[in-house]
Order: structure tokens, then C-alpha cells, then sequence
């Protein structure tokens, strides 16, 4: 008797969950509403079962999520009893900082990047939990489970920390911080395969349906509120899309689709030919964007 | 498309861990790009990327460098090397598998070790134009040292020497020659070319003389050897009692399976218990096996915390020592010192410790075991290990979770090493204390003194040894039992076998604060007149006595008045070469943090400076 990959995976999770709980201060769990979000979410609560889970959940705030992700943050605040800090960087607010305006590197350096940190300062969190997989982008591949972050929250990539067996190098001194990736070995599938079978709910932005959307750039964007203005030429149309990942909706590109249930999502993938980040544009940027991000401090 | 037999098969898929390493250039990352490529587990996105990145770095002309897709950092695709452990997941119809991609240059030895931690199987390559390489047997060396039970040696770029046989049998018997020297339970060999795509997914009549399976029907079919102990075993993670009604023990199962009834006993305490519920991730079940995270409950209430072990009555062959035996890689720029305070970190716990002994350093081209004192980075070397308390541990060989470690700095809390359990070692439990009858606070009580430690710390030529001779002089006239240890008095005996080296510095000092105890347990005001360097010895000096007991005196004096000083003559040697690890020439000189007492002795007297030192003493009632 052996366990399955799934279940191997699952462990190894709730074992970093616990250990994160067992020798860090004042950790807390990164909330970004997405599946991987949910999934992470999940394991937690069972991780720390028949009790609630320890810590608080942070969700940084854009103030450019789609709708429907926030009312399924609150709704899901309010099912499991959670205890959650919202985080928006008023500066931003302030400065009027919009991914239409600014454009995506300064919108998520400003609402993203820097909210992060100004939120981690705040709180002074010890250790915070993201839902990264190492399989989503090259330079995550790299990227230790316990990942060390710097008084300025810098990752410096070549001056990572050896990380044997299940080993995690915790000892951190006064003002720096790790950030640590539970689900690091799953791949996309194996996230989708879990929804399936452990019923998690999420955002219903993930399932086909008929939406409002423009084309700009290839990209299919769907228009959440009046914030994004049409440009000449362009005409808004009814298409049946969903999303791959969510994030800030002028940001994150639809695709064309006619999944409508978890069992179809998976379909779907299997005959799929384009990776997940593609319908980011942030990490197109420029070659090696994504690593650029992260030493800055990005999650 | 039927789901449920997707699941199913899903659900029935082994999960393979596997490490891909050997030299620099022979094709690990080609490989890997490969079995992704040919697994169907690249979208057409990341090959696009990967061919825009082609033109810009690739070396394989007009087309695709699939080394370029795993190749993830900036900084490789522009060096053309693989800097760092990468990880990597692809699927085929029978296995999941989890890559790890390691590095062949020399200086990441400790990259390929982190690999080879996690990993199931280990693929060696071995370029076939170039043959056997010292890297090859490091390589081999290390699987065989973080038991990787199960090799495949993949010979690559078969294309490059026109697919000779011959040259891949020679090869064949040359890795045998090295692999016999350790215990491999399977080795198998391939004659492949990444490149081409050659005998990796698909065979070609390329290599028509090789009748055995590809690479990918290999790892599909290996029979995973499991050579650990099936006895039962927990290390507690984490104890969970967030609500008053509720208290479980929580961790992974390190070996064996459990049932509910099941007696236990919890380690060190030795206290019996019986298993009342098992909470899986999937519910509360009557079982749980080895590599589930789980939460327990008992019968009765005990006592048990993280770091004990919750073990199988019957038998079992734990240790809860202090002391060990081990092989440890080191990982770190700064060199491995023995007698030098380390943290180290065991699964769920965490115990300050030391190297006492490196018998040997191991050659790994050679595999010779050759005398040392200490160890640079990426070697490894077997050591006796000391720790300040006892854990509970066992060989790696029979459990890798408990006989692991890693070694980490106190201070910059930099991961130094990493380590494997051999066996236990008992010296500790053999040497008891010796009760007298007459202690300290009796011998010095006599002439009303507080025995304790005056640590002098500074540069040669600061002035330290004249503030303590003063010290000394004024103590003696007002009838206080005193001794002065001198830094260069005591290398003329005691210490005269030690040279300038860190690792001699270290124990030197080591030996002095031995000394420096013994003579506060005589009730002497002992004052300690050493260069001592380095932070983690004085630290080390400071935890032999009573807190209140240990003086730390900074003897302040830049490195620019010490050298125009230089009562020995001996900064101007130092300068010229003559005199090798000086200190604040060519060695470093760690300045205190918080000492209790600093003296400037730019602005000041020695006499003055004596005098505050004694103002102190009298101030804190030890005189």
C-alpha cells in the first residue's frame, strides 16, 4: 500500500503548513482569491483540523480585481470564519496609479510589489504563504520552498540557501522574513485534479460563460467596469470565455471556451496547447521579467 | 473523453523523483527538454519563447535549443550554464516525475547534493566523446553518500562518435570499475543521444545494436528498492491544542504504518500510550502509512512535545544521544572549524553542537581518505559530532529522516552543510561527574571574592596585556586570589602543539576557556589576555561559566595605532610577509557586539583604564 501522487503531494504541504506554524512568530497566508489560493487555503484547514487554522490571511488589493473575485473572497471570509487583512497601498490610491493609464510594470510594482511590502512592514510578518507553483515559470522552478527574503524583501537568486530532505533552513534574524511556497510541486493538472476531487470551490470567473470582452493586443479583455475606456475601432462583443488565472481584470486575457464545469476545465487542459501564464501580461515584458519581479520583491 | 478513468489512472500513476546529474556539458539540460519535449509536456507558447531565446542564445543554429527551456535564469541564458537546482514536471501515461536539474560544475557540488536529497533515482550522464570525468565519480560518489539506491547511467551523444559500441562498452566497464566500490541496487546502462532523441522516448535504428529499453521505459519500470526500516515511526511536528477539548499530535510518518489500538511509546520519555484516533488529510481513518501527514490522539494524557518521537513498541532502534558519527558535505565559503559552535538542525529540532573530530576527509576522484583539519566548501569529510543536549536520531541508512541533518551559521544563519548519520557514539554516557565535596563558592568565600572570567579580546598591540597585568597587580595588593592566562605564555606549553591557522585559533581558545573554568571553580578571579578573534568562541568561552561570571573586555584600539605601536615588531613581519594569518592583516577580527566593559586606550591611560575595570568588579560584587 503506497500513497498516490496526489496524496503525496498533499502531505508534503501540510507538512510545510505545519512546520511554518510550529517555528515562525507571526506568519500569514497570502490570499490572492485564485484556485491555487482556494487549494492552499484548504490544505491549511487541514493541516491544523478538528481546529481553526492559526493565522491570518492578507489579500493585497489592486483595487482592479474583478467583482465577482471579491464577493467570492468575502463569501468565503464569512463561510469558514476566517480572519482576513485587506491591504491597499493608499499612495497608489492616491497617485491614481491604473494598469490602463500607467501601464502593467508600474500598476503591479505600485499596487502589487509595493503594497506587499508596505503590508509586511506593517504586520511585521515573519513568514507569509503563497500559492506559487514551480512548474507555472522558469525562474520559479528555482526557487526554494523556504524562500529567504531580505530586510527590503529582496530574493537575491544566486544566494539562495541549500534546502535538503524536508530540512527548512528557519532561522531568519530581527527584520527579514521568508516566504514559503507550500505547493511548490504541483503542477497545473494536479491543482485541477484536486479541485475535482475534494470539491473546493472557486471563483466562478474560472468556468465558461458568456461574457462582455474586447480584443486588444490578441488578447481577449473583458470589461468588469467602466474603468477601461474603449479605444477607437474597438467594439464590445458577447463571447463565451473563461479564465485561466485571475488577477487585475485590464491584465488578465480571457479565452475562448465552453467549459463550464470543473470535469470540462480538465478536458479541456488536456488538449490544451498554450501554458497557463499566457494569458499574463506581465510576464512578457520582457525576456526574464518574472525573475526581474521577484528580486524587486514581487511574489 | 472519460474522466474517470482519467482519475483513475491519475490516482494509479507512480510519483518518481528524479536527479539528473554529471558534468558540465554533457547534456543534462538537452536531456531534460527532451523528455519534455517528447512527453508532450511543453505548450506551444513556452516553444515559441524558447525560439525567440534561440536565436538570441541558442547554439544549436536554426533550431530549437531545448536546453533553453529549462535553463530558467537570467543569468545561465547568458552563460550558457546551469547555475542552480532547477525543478521540473512532466507526465507520461504510467508516472508523474519530478526533476531535479543540478549542475555539473565543480562549485556547485552542494546544488547536486540538495538534488540528490529528494530524489528517488539518479540519472548520471556520461558524454560519450569525452568518457568518465573526475565529475562523473563525485557524482556518483555523492548518490551513493545520500543513499540513492537505484542509478541508470544514460551515455549521451552517442551521434557524436558515430554510435560505436565498442566505445560505449569500454565506458560501461570504467563505470563499473567506480561503481563497485559502493552498494547500488540497480544500475543500468543506456547508449542515448538527447539531441537527437535517440533510445530517450523512441528507439532508431540510429543504435541498432542495443536491444535493452529507452530511458523513459527504464524509469517507468524501475522497481523502487526500499531499504529502510518498516517499524513505525513519528517525529512530532506540532502539537494542536487551539481549542481546550482538543489536544493531537501532529507530523509525518517516517516509517512503517500505524493502526488505531496500536500501542506506542513516545521517545525520550520511554511512556507507553495507545493510539485513540488517526486523522489523515483524507478523515479520520483506522490506518495511516509512511509520508502521511497526520494528527493523533491518545488514551491518556502525556506529556509529549515537538522533537520526541512517537515509535513502535515493540522494537526499535532509535538513539537519544548526544553524540555521532557522520559524513557531512560542506556547503558553505566560510570553512568547517571542529570546536567551533554550530546550530544544528535535525528534523523538528533544533540543537547548538559542534564537530569535535574530522577523522578524514574523503578524496571523492579517488575516494582516498586523507588527514585534515578542516573543510572547504564542497567537501566532505567524516565527522564526530557533539551536541549541547541530547536528540533522538537514527542511522540514515535505516531512516532518512532521522538520520539527516543540516548544519546552520548562529549568527548569518546561512545553511553551512549538510549531514548523514552513520552511527551513535556513547563517550558522553561513560564519563560521569565527579561530585567534591568542596566547591566553589567555599574556596573563594574565604577572602570574600566572586570567582570570574576577565576576557581580554583586541588586536595584537591594543594594550591588553598590559591593562591586565596592571589589573592584576592592584587585585593582588588588595588581597584577592588571582591568575593571569596569557595569550603568548600559554603557546609556550599548554598550547604549543597549536599554530596561527583558524582552525588552531579555534582551538586554542577552546583549550583556554577549559582552563579558564577550572580556575573559576578554584575560586580564582581569572583574567584571560587572548587576541580570541572570532565572535563564536568567545560566545563558546561565555557559555562554559555562570552568566554573571563571564567579563567580556573590549580592548579598543584601531588597527592603525596597534600597527605604529607594534611593540613585537610584529605587524611590520606581517606586512612583509613573513608572518602568515595575522590578525587584522590576512585573518579577520571579529569585534564584540555587547561586551560589559570597553576601554579606549587612544584617549586613556592603562592605569585609568585598570582602574575602571576594578570599579566595575566592585560595582557588580565580586570584589
Amino acid at each position: 500500500m503506497k500513497l498516490s501522487h496526489i496524496e503525496k503531494l498533499e502531505s508534503e504541504s501540510i507538512q510545510i503548513i505545519r512546520e511554518v506554524v510550529a517555528e515562525f512568530e507571526n506568519p500569514v497566508m497570502l490570499y490572492s482569491i485564485g484556485k491555487d489560493s482556494s487549494v492552499m487555503l484548504h490544505l491549511a484547514q487541514k493541516a491544523f483540523y478538528p481546529n481553526k487554522i492559526p493565522f491570518k490571511l492578507m489579500h493585497i488589493d489592486t483595487t482592479w480585481k474583478f467583482k465577482e473575485m471579491i464577493l467570492f473572497r468575502d463569501e468565503t471570509v464569512q463561510k469558514h470564519n476566517l480572519d482576513l487583512l485587506v491591504h491597499i497601498n493608499e499612495d497608489g490610491v492616491r497617485d491614481k496609479i491604473s494598469p490602463i493609464s500607467h501601464g502593467s510594470k508600474i500598476h503591479t510594482d505600485v499596487m502589487k510589489t509595493q503594497a506587499l511590502k508596505q503590508a509586511l512592514d506593517k504586520y511585521q510578518f515573519d513568514a507569509a504563504f503563497g500559492g506559487a507553483r514551480r512548474d507555472e515559470e522558469k525562474s520559479r522552478a528555482k526557487e526554494r520552498i523556504f524562500s529567504f527574503r531580505d530586510k527590503n524583501h529582496r530574493w537575491d537568486p544566486k544566494n539562495q540557501k541549500p534546502e535538503l530532505w524536508n530540512l527548512f533552513n528557519t532561522k531568519i534574524n530581527k527584520d527579514e522574513s521568508v516566504r514559503v511556497f507550500p505547493l511548490s510541486n504541483w503542477t497545473e493538472i494536479d491543482v485541477w485534479q484536486y479541485i475535482y476531487q475534494e470539491k473546493i470551490p472557486i471563483v466562478p470567473l474560472y468556468f465558461a460563460k458568456t461574457r462582455p470582452i474586447i480584443k486588444r493586443d490578441n488578447m481577449l479583455i473583458m470589461i468588469d467596469d467602466d474603468r477601461l475606456e474603449l479605444k477607437q475601432n474597438e467594439t464590445v462583443e458577447e463571447i463565451k470565455v473563461r479564465f485561466r488565472t485571475l488577477g487585475c481584470y485590464p491584465l488578465t486575457a480571457a479565452v475562448e471556451s465552453s467549459a463550464s464545469s470543473v470535469e470540462e476545465i480538465i478536458i479541456e487542459l488536456l488538449e490544451t496547447k498554450f501554458s497557463e501564464r499566457q494569458g499574463r501580461l506581465i510576464d512578457n515584458d520582457q525576456i526574464g521579467s518574472m525573475e526581474r519581479k521577484k528580486q524587486d520583491g514581487y511574489f | 473523453m472519460d474522466l474517470e478513468a482519467f482519475f483513475k489512472n491519475q490516482n494509479e500513476k507512480k510519483q518518481l523523483k528524479i536527479l539528473t546529474c554529471g558534468s558540465v556539458d554533457d547534456g543534462k539540460s538537452t536531456l531534460l527538454g527532451r523528455l519534455m519535449y517528447d512527453s508532450k509536456n511543453i505548450y506551444s507558447d513556452q516553444l515559441s519563447q524558447t525560439q525567440t531565446e534561440s536565436k538570441k542564445y541558442g547554439t544549436q543554429g536554426k533550431e530549437v535549443d531545448l536546453a533553453l527551456l529549462i535553463d530558467g535564469l537570467q543569468a545561465e541564458r547568458e552563460q550558457g550554464i546551469t547555475i542552480d537546482v532547477a525543478y521540473r514536471y512532466f507526465e507520461t501515461e504510467k508516472c508523474k516525475f519530478i526533476v531535479a536539474d543540478t549542475p555539473g560544475h565543480e562549485e556547485y557540488t552542494r546544488n547536486m547534493a540538495t538534488g540528490a536529497s529528494n530524489s528517488d533515482i539518479g540519472i548520471i550522464l556520461v558524454d560519450a566523446s569525452k568518457g568518465i570525468l573526475d565529475q562523473t565519480k563525485r557524482h556518483t560518489f555523492i548518490l551513493s553518500l545520500l543513499g540513492i539506491e537505484n542509478i541508470i547511467v544514460a551515455i549521451n551523444k552517442m551521434d557524436l562518435i558515430d554510435y560505436d559500441e565498442i566505445t560505449y562498452k569500454e565506458i560501461i566497464r570504467f563505470f563499473k570499475l567506480i561503481s563497485s566500490q559502493f552498494n547500488f541496487k540497480t544500475e543500468k546502462f543506456i547508449p542515448i543521444s538527447a539531441l537527437r532523441g535517440d533510445n530517450v522516448f523512441i528507439r532508431k535504428k540510429n543504435i541498432h545494436w542495443y536491444k535493452g529499453k529507452t530511458l523513459i521505459e527504464e524509469l517507468e519500470q524501475i522497481n523502487l528498492v526500499d531499504a529502510e526500516e518498516d517499524d513505525f515511526s513519528m517525529p512530532v511536528q506540532w502539537v494542536n491544542r487551539l481549542s481546550s477539548n482538543f489536544r493531537g499530535f501532529s507530523g509525518t510518518i517516517s516509517s512503517g504504518k500505524v493502526k488505531i489500538n496500536d500501542e506506542v511509546q513516545v521517545l525520550p520519555s520511554k511512556q507507553k500510550n495507545r493510539i485513540k484516533k488517526i486523522l489523515t488529510p483524507s478523515g479520520e481513518k483506522d490506518f495511516a502509512i509512511k509520508d502521511q501527514a497526520v494528527t493523533f490522539t491518545f488514551d491518556k494524557e502525556i506529556d509529549i512535545s515537538r522533537g520526541n518521537l512517537i515509535c513502535s513498541n515493540e522494537k526499535h532502534n532509535y538513539f537519544s544521544s548526544d553524540q555521532f558519527a557522520s559524513h557531512i558535505i560542506w556547503m558553505n565559503k566560510e570553512e568547517m572549524l571542529p570546536e567551533r559552535n554550530y546550530i544544528f538542525r535535525f528534523i523538528n529540532s533544533q540543537i547548538l553542537g559542534k564537530i569535535t573530530d574530522l577523522v578524514h576527509k574523503v578524496n571523492i576522484n579517488t575516494f582516498d581518505k586523507i588527514a585534515s583539519k578542516s573543510l572547504s566548501l564542497n567537501e566532505i569529510g567524516y565527522c564526530k559530532v557533539a551536541l549541547n543536549k541530547n536528540t533522538i536520531f537514527n542511522s540514515y541508512k535505516n531512516n532518512k529522516k532521522l538520520g539527516s541533518f543540516v548544519i546552520i551559521d548562529q549568527f548569518n544563519n546561512q545553511t553551512l552543510a549538510a549531514g548523514v548519520i552513520d552511527h551513535e557514539l556513547r563517550r558522553a554516557s561513560n564519563i560521569s561527574w565527579q561530585n567534591m565535596s568542596i566547591n566553589k563558592n567555599l574556596r573563594s568565600s574565604s577572602n570574600g571574592q566572586q570567582p570570574c572570567i576577565l576576557w581580554f579580546t583586541g588586536l595584537s598591540g591594543s594594550g591588553k596585556s598590559t591593562i591586565a597585568n596592571i589589573i592584576e597587580q592592584k587585585l593582588h595588593q588588595l588581597g584577592k586570589h588571582t591568575y593571569l592566562l596569557d595569550g603568548d605564555n600559554v603557546r609556550h606549553g599548554l598550547n604549543k602543539d597549536l599554530g596561527f591557522t583558524d582552525t588552531d585559533r579555534v582551538e586554542n581558545i577552546r583549550r583556554i576557556a577549559e582552563v579558564s573554568k577550572l580556575m573559576v571553580d578554584a575560586g580564582l578571579i581569572t583574567i584571560v589576555s587572548f587576541i580570541s578573534p572570532f565572535k563564536s568562541e568567545r560566545k563558546m568561552a561565555r557559555a562554559l561559566v555562570e552568566e554573571h561570571e563571564f567579563i567580556e573586555i573590549f580592548v579598543d584600539t584601531s588597527i592603525n595605532e596597534c600597527e605604529k605601536r607594534d611593540p613585537k615588531g610584529l605587524y611590520k613581519k606581517a606586512r612583509a610577509g613573513q608572518l602568515k594569518n595575522f590578525t587584522g592583516i590576512d585573518s579577520n577580527y571579529e569585534k564584540p557586539h555587547s561586551p560589559e566593559i570597553i576601554l579606549k586606550t587612544e584617549n586613556n591611560n592603562a592605569e585609568d583604564l585598570a582602574e575602571q575595570v576594578l570599579q566595575y568588579l566592585k560595582n557588580n560584587n565580586k570584589i
